[in-house]
């Protein structure tokens, strides 16, 4: 039956002009230093890399289109499938979006759990970062002692939500559950073991000649090239522009504690990895901030909004009015008011934006995701240029893409 | 037979019951002079442009501005009042209302710690013009929006598809794209691999390369149900120990009594 195969490819792997002597090879999608599917074509001279043009969408899903689709709770947990390394971020950067739609307060305990995961998860993307970044470039080590650590913060997560990669752990209008028994005693535990853990890393990587030789002076972002390119999170930070979000406009109680953001003004590699490094301290330090306001807190975990949360179990369970707007909401979803929102909140990667234009429906209108890793995939176009070859796999280890969230 | 009625310009999900006097409530529009900042930057900007409409939403001021200004808006924004970063842009469809598209521009100061929405309709088909040559983050951004709602931009670098493939039929977003995809999207492989006169040879059970048959014991074995190679499946359990005759070098099976839970991890 098939008689001819009429799948061409659009590009020939390699095409070798001998006019101009440059060299086309495509690199990906399925390389394991592409972290994810990014496809990577690349004209080169020699070893040089002269021009970059990323290719993306190999793992397109539609969450937009899927959000237009669904009501604002079901949704949640397609965004777990987002920037899959640190869910918890994606899910809190949601829910906050809808909360600010519909005007909600959030109870403090509740804050502060949110907290505490995600300051956890930016432990955990970042030690998922320098393990996988310190593998592209050849440090092994490394990538099995940070797996350990983040074993431990994932067994945490475990331990609060059930689940360890697509947590869900984040409701709109709150948490669904208090923490567990002992389960500040073991984030406390794992918070104090953590610094020498960060300091072993640095000993192995900070004065390693080819961890220094392979980092630094490669993929230099300019402060201009940052903000022309529209460059958050590390990324940014590490072109000396100070701009962290939890600090300049605080979501959650990230204005009552007591943080810095950590700047690196060499712009290169090495810089943000000294970045991330000192980034998970300061994520350490705001967790143990959290954890005393924790103990100050009344147990409530969830908003009273009746008109687009569900009341406690309790209260559904016993009193009629509770349990009919319970099933409403289930079934039909809540309606929030007319009207658009564009929420940023400071995920591990960057600047996750979501922008909600509701019409009043149980479906939001237009849903955006504005996913840091996309706008950083773009600016390979203008970093690679002018690298070696090798260096191609320390820069897009380095600016720690995922692909969920940039194909969405 | 009469073919089922289904809305052409908008294919999406609609709730199954909403109450006839709901009125939905609205998200409140504060005056653009109960914010400083914004109140200066909206005066410059009146005085330079056609400002249609403006006002402060949960704290971010959204400006409405003429579909043909806004190379010329954002550059002033960019240069003059100092809105560095362009986080976001993106396209609402609003065919099914008005045969408009509502393109929005999200920015950010630094230094001033505000956010703007730069916001204006243009009718289907109508060009716009790129904004990737003021801020290059609009390059993808454009592209994006291109290949999710076919606006057409003017002046751009590398105006290609960018999630979709390139040969890809209509543009997803849209309202009138139903969410499982159209005719052509469910064809695209089959086109793209025998060509388009094989839809009929393979037909349309065929043309899923994830579909499982559940009755297919020729390239599936169902476990505990196992029968013989190419027989018809059954529902008798097989009880099959999976360990070979005599044990696997190296290989324990597994004594329940003998194993251990722990309590923490060493």
């Amino acid at each position: 039956m098939q008689k001819v195969n009429r799948l061409q490819p659009f590009f020939e792997n390699l095409a070798f002009e001998r006019e101009d002597d440059t060299m086309i090879i495509n690199f990906g999608p399925q390389h394991p230093s592409s972290h994810g599917q990014l496809r990577l074509i690349l004209e080169l001279d020699g070893e040089l890399v002269t021009k970059a043009v990323p290719d993306i969408g190999y793992l397109h899903r539609g969450m937009e289109k899927m959000a237009e689709n669904m009501i604002y709770n079901e949704f949640l947990p397609t965004t777990d499938r987002m920037d899959y390394i640190a869910a918890t971020s994606n899910n809190y950067g949601f829910a906050h979006a809808v909360e600010k739609l519909l005007d909600l307060e959030i109870p403090r305990r509740a804050q502060t759990i949110r907290m505490m995961l995600l300051e956890l998860n930016r432990i955990i993307s970042h030690l998922f970062w320098l393990a996988t970044h310190a593998l592209d470039v050849g440090a092994m080590t490394i990538f099995l002692y940070a797996f350990r650590e983040r074993e431990y913060a994932m067994d945490l997560m475990e331990d609060y939500c059930g689940a360890r990669l697509t947590h869900s752990a984040v409701r709109i209008g709150g948490v669904p559950l208090d923490l567990p028994e002992n389960w500040i005693t073991k984030l406390s535990k794992f918070i104090d073991k953590l610094p020498s853990d960060i300091a072993d890393y640095e000993g192995l990587l900070d004065q390693n000649r080819i961890w220094k030789m392979r980092l630094e002076g490669v993929g230099v972002i300019t402060p201009e090239m940052a903000q022309n390119w529209g460059c958050s999170g590390p990324s940014l930070r590490g072109s000396g522009i100070a701009w962290d979000i939890r600090k300049e406009e605080p979501y959650e109680l990230y204005d009552e504690v007591d943080f810095d953001v950590p700047v690196s003004t060499t712009c290169d590699s090495y810089g943000r990895y000294k970045l991330h490094m000192e980034e998970m301290r300061q994520s350490i330090k705001i967790i143990r901030q959290v954890i005393a306001m924790y103990y100050k807190t009344e147990p409530e975990i969830m908003a009273h909004a009746p008109q687009y949360i569900s009341a406690p179990k309790e209260q559904i369970m016993t009193q009629n009015y509770s349990l009919m707007q319970h099933f409403v909401l289930v079934t039909q979803g809540m309606r929030p008011p007319v009207g658009e929102v564009y929420v940023a909140t400071e995920s591990p990667k960057g600047e996750l934006g979501f922008y909600i234009n509701s019409q009043g429906g149980a479906y939001p209108y237009r849903l955006k995701l504005r996913a840091p890793s996309f706008w950083h995939t773009s600016l390979l176009q203008e970093l690679l240029p002018g690298h070696y070859l090798a260096d191609v796999v320390t820069i897009i280890g380095n600016l720690n893409i995922v692909f969920g969230e940039i194909d969405r | 037979m009469m073919r089922k009625f289904t809305q052409k310009k908008n294919a999406q999900k609609k709730p199954y019951y909403t109450d006839r006097f709901w009125v939905a409530p609205q998200v409140p529009k504060e005056e653009v002079n109960s914010d400083e900042i914004f109140a200066k930057d909206l005066e410059e900007l009146k005085s330079n442009f056609d400002i249609k409409d403006a006002y402060i939403q949960r704290g971010q001021l959204v400006v409405y501005i003429g579909a043909n200004e806004n190379v010329e808006v954002l550059t002033f924004l960019k240069h003059k009042l100092e809105y560095n970063f362009l986080s976001e842009l993106s396209a609402i469809d609003w065919l099914e209302k008005s045969g408009e598209f509502e393109i929005f521009y999200q920015l950010l100061s630094t230094s001033k710690r505000k956010r703007v929405r730069i916001k204006f309709f243009i009718k289907q088909n109508r060009e716009i013009r790129t904004v990737s040559k003021i801020y290059k983050s609009a390059d993808w951004g454009e592209r994006e929006m291109y290949d999710m709602f076919g606006v057409i931009i003017t002046g751009h670098h590398y105006m290609k598809r960018i999630l979709m493939p390139e040969d890809w039929y209509d543009h997803p977003l849209k309202k009138s794209y139903p969410l499982h995809g159209d005719e052509e999207a469910s064809w695209y492989e089959i086109d793209k691999i025998f060509g388009k006169e094989y839809r009929d040879i393979i037909g349309p059970e065929n043309r899923d390369s994830s579909r499982v048959d559940e009755n297919d014991t020729y390239n599936f074995s169902r476990i505990h149900h196992e029968v013989p190679f190419g027989e018809k499946p059954s529902s008798k359990i097989v009880e099959t120990d999976y360990q070979e005759d005599g044990g696997v070098f190296l290989v324990k099976s597994l004594k329940k009594a003998d194993s251990v839970t722990l309590k923490e991890r060493p």
